[in-house]
């Protein structure tokens, strides 16, 4: 185990003799993004990695100050733009909860049906992605083959593939597209289809459990104090499904399992994403066959006023808990809003759990921890 | 069975009646050079291509179809490209050294090509030490990855090279003593000699499981010592971008390039010619018939033929396969790799002496 977080305390002044300090990033093949790492070395071993962030920064907390109620929303796909419409279904839980509107059943269900969705579409490209940093190039074209089934999917219904804006305050934008259950069928069909192929390529490699068995210990209280939510704290033992603990829409009523693991290490967090693909298929062959007739949308006015007060409302993105935090002057566009993203507080622990490792291992736990940038900066 | 001596008795009869004998060894040299040089150019074409479909093969995609028939011209497109790509040289750099490297690589690589056995009787330097030779050349491999790696000035790049020395200089030992297995089941370092024992069986089936064992762990500790995944640790592009070549562009890479996808094809060469009967058909004990129709097969195409599958399943590892991590790759060396390798050199001595092998 790697758990050598006390020896390098006195590492932590910079210029000490023989470290080597290295830029991962922001233009690097590991960091998936514009994330910069000042990595501080001891041969291959890490005394210390100091994320800087800003580099994919565009103020949208600010702009969405200047945007109505319905516009912010199309900018909140921007943050973690693999999973937008969850991005989307907090903010108009939010909105909502501040206009008091009751949402029509079958929107609640469209809503869950795409969540589920992108749920699987971003543990999809997560899975690719992490083997890719890994050094093993083929997943990721595995990955991507299911991962098109859904963005047609969502192409049909949504008119875009990767920010949808299709949820909006009162239900969804527009009906389903007369093809969806039946592609998400054939989806479904795929998905158990192909799923033993990850488990024969990655899971079981001994190359690969090597990596990552007792790799990047996150202990459970450390999880919580770090603020880790989604698998990340999920792969320590630490029950965060907001899904379960906070239902929203109609997830009290579904039958589906928080996919708990307790080792704490990567391939805890692996399998836990691994697990979770498999509780979204669940949701969505629940919902699929029973989407209520009626509207998708409910009566709201063109322009929306909240009234004065401040509204907050969380969703379990595909990366953990989304927050948003509306503050209203009774106007037409948020005093301030305040998005709490899943990926920065999973970004913190990265130094706490990279101290003592190797240089590989930090991209290995880069990659468990399922880091989109946009959505750290924001 | 088709034979290349001919053609080369005609040449080297005709130089010798028309030149001065001084005049024809040079003329000759300068042939065997030039024909290196074209087979280490048209391998790395070939080879690119290769890999590239194979990968494309494995990863449900169609690789490069754009330039040629299939694409098969794409590697000549890319190779067009990297002539005309300016070399830069970064400043700080160590300008000798940085320049040189390319150069050692490659030529390390064309001096390897002297003692294999391409077809019968087609051999530049039939020496009568041709494996010792082999694992001496291709050590000298990790001089101009070092020399890259600490002249580019980069951190990435001294990474790669610092974890491409440890690397190399470990698994030599292991792709030594398996080729050693085989020289003492042969009695004899010559490579014709080596394929010459080999014309009633290959020794992968002559020499039962110590054979197969010496086998493996030639593959493993060739794809090492090439730098190939899941042992690419010099050039992890995950972690070191592109390693102890991320300083170079142009033809300077292209070199880098070539030589490592000649050096696979050498490994492969050296495997193919120790376990698998080189140049030699597959027969069959007594299957007179059988044994005669395979004697039909031009002995370049068993050659290549072998060459080719062992390319394959190297280049099946890579895109198959993550990448170790640096401890693990040492621990794989010298916890399992040396230790199995050692009692399998044992194993086989005791086979030779006591003639257990057909």
């Amino acid at each position: 185990m790697y758990r050598q977080t006390e020896i390098i305390k006195d590492a932590s002044q910079p210029g000490i003799e023989g470290d080597m300090v290295i830029n991962v990033g922001p233009q690097h093949p590991a960091t998936h993004g514009v994330l910069h790492l000042v990595i501080t070395l001891n041969g291959e071993t890490i005394k210390k990695v100091e994320p800087h962030l800003g580099y994919i920064h565009r103020s949208i907390e600010k702009m969405c100050e200047s945007l109505s109620y319905r516009q912010f929303i199309y900018v909140t796909s921007r943050m973690d733009y693999l999973s937008a419409h969850i991005n989307n279904h907090a903010c108009a839980l939010c909105v909502e909860k501040g206009l008091q509107v009751e949402i029509p059943p079958r929107a609640q269900v469209i809503r869950i049906l795409m969540d589920e969705l992108t749920r699987i579409a971003s543990h999809e490209l997560w899975w690719g992605a992490m083997a890719m940093d890994l050094g093993a190039f083929t997943p990721f074209f595995h990955a991507f083959r299911e991962r098109e089934t859904i963005n047609d999917i969502m192409e049909d219904t949504c008119g875009a593939r990767l920010t949808m804006n299709y949820i909006v305050p009162g239900g969804v934008m527009a009906d389903l597209h007369p093809d969806f259950q039946k592609k998400t069928k054939e989806f479904i069909q795929l998905y158990k289809r192909k799923i033993h192929e990850y488990d024969e390529l990655v899971t079981g490699n001994i190359i690969f459990q090597n990596r990552m068995k007792g790799i990047g210990y996150l202990s459970p209280e450390d999880a919580v104090s770090y603020g880790c939510t989604g698998p990340t704290a999920r792969g320590s033992g630490v029950s965060s499904d907001i899904r379960k603990l906070y239902p929203y829409e109609i997830y009290d009523k579904l039958e589906f399992d928080e996919v708990l693991e307790s080792a704490g290490d990567s391939f805890a967090r692996y399998m836990i994403r691994i697990g979770e693909m498999q509780q979204s298929i669940r949701i969505i062959e629940q919902l699929i066959d029973n989407i209520p007739e009626g509207d998708f949308q409910a009566k709201t006015k063109a322009v929306l006023k909240l009234p004065k007060g401040e509204y907050y409302s969380r969703v379990e993105t595909a990366r953990g808990e989304l927050g948003v935090y509306i503050v209203s002057e009774n106007g037409t566009t948020p005093y301030r809003i305040k998005f709490r993203s899943p990926g920065f507080s999973n970004l913190s622990v990265l130094d706490h759990i990279a101290r003592g490792s190797k240089l590989g291992d930090l991209v290995a736990m880069m990659g468990t921890l399922d880091l989109v940038i946009p959505d750290i900066d924001r | 069975m088709w034979s290349f001596s001919g053609i080369s008795n005609s040449i080297h009869e005709w130089l010798s009646q028309t030149f001065n004998p001084t005049l024809t060894i040079i003329i000759e040299m300068v042939i065997a050079g030039v024909a290196v040089i074209g087979l280490f150019a048209g391998l790395g074409l070939v080879l690119v291509i290769m890999e590239r479909k194979v990968s494309a093969w494995m990863q449900i995609r169609l690789g490069p179809n754009r330039v040629g028939p299939k694409g098969m011209f794409q590697s000549l497109a890319d190779t067009l490209k990297l002539l005309v790509k300016e070399g830069l040289t970064p400043t700080g750099a160590d300008k000798l050294l940085f320049n040189l490297a390319p150069f050692i690589a490659m030529i390390v690589a064309m001096l390897l090509m002297a003692p294999i056995a391409f077809a019968k009787d087609f051999q530049l330097w039939d020496l009568n030490i041709g494996v010792l030779y082999v694992s001496a050349i291709s050590s000298m491999m990790v001089i101009s990855i070092l020399m890259a790696g600490w002249a580019s000035n980069n951190k990435y790049s001294l990474m790669g090279a610092m974890r491409s020395g440890a690397q190399i200089v470990s698994y030599e030992l292991s792709a030594g003593l398996s080729v050693l297995s085989i020289v003492v089941l042969t009695g004899s370092l010559r490579v014709s000699d080596i394929i010459q024992s080999q014309a009633d069986g290959w020794w992968i089936f002559k020499g039962h499981i110590p054979a197969v064992i010496a086998f493996v762990t030639f593959i493993i500790a060739v794809t090492a010592e090439t730098n190939r995944a899941p042992f690419d640790l010099a050039e992890a592009e995950s972690e070191l971008t592109a390693g102890f070549h991320t300083e170079y562009s142009g033809m300077k890479f292209a070199l880098f390039f070539l030589a490592e996808y000649v050096n696979v094809f050498i490994v492969c060469a050296i495997g193919a010619t120790l376990f698998l009967g080189g140049w030699m058909p597959f027969h069959i004990g007594h299957w007179a018939g059988f044994n005669h129709v395979m004697d039909y097969i031009p002995s370049s195409l068993w050659f290549f033929g072998k060459t080719f599958f062992l390319i394959f399943v190297i280049m099946w590892f890579r895109w198959t396969f993550p990448r170790l991590r640096i401890d693990q790759l040492l621990n794989l060396e010298w916890k399992y790799l040396l230790p199995i390798s050692m009692v399998n050199l044992l194993l086989v001595t005791a086979m030779a002496i006591l003639k257990w092998h057909f």
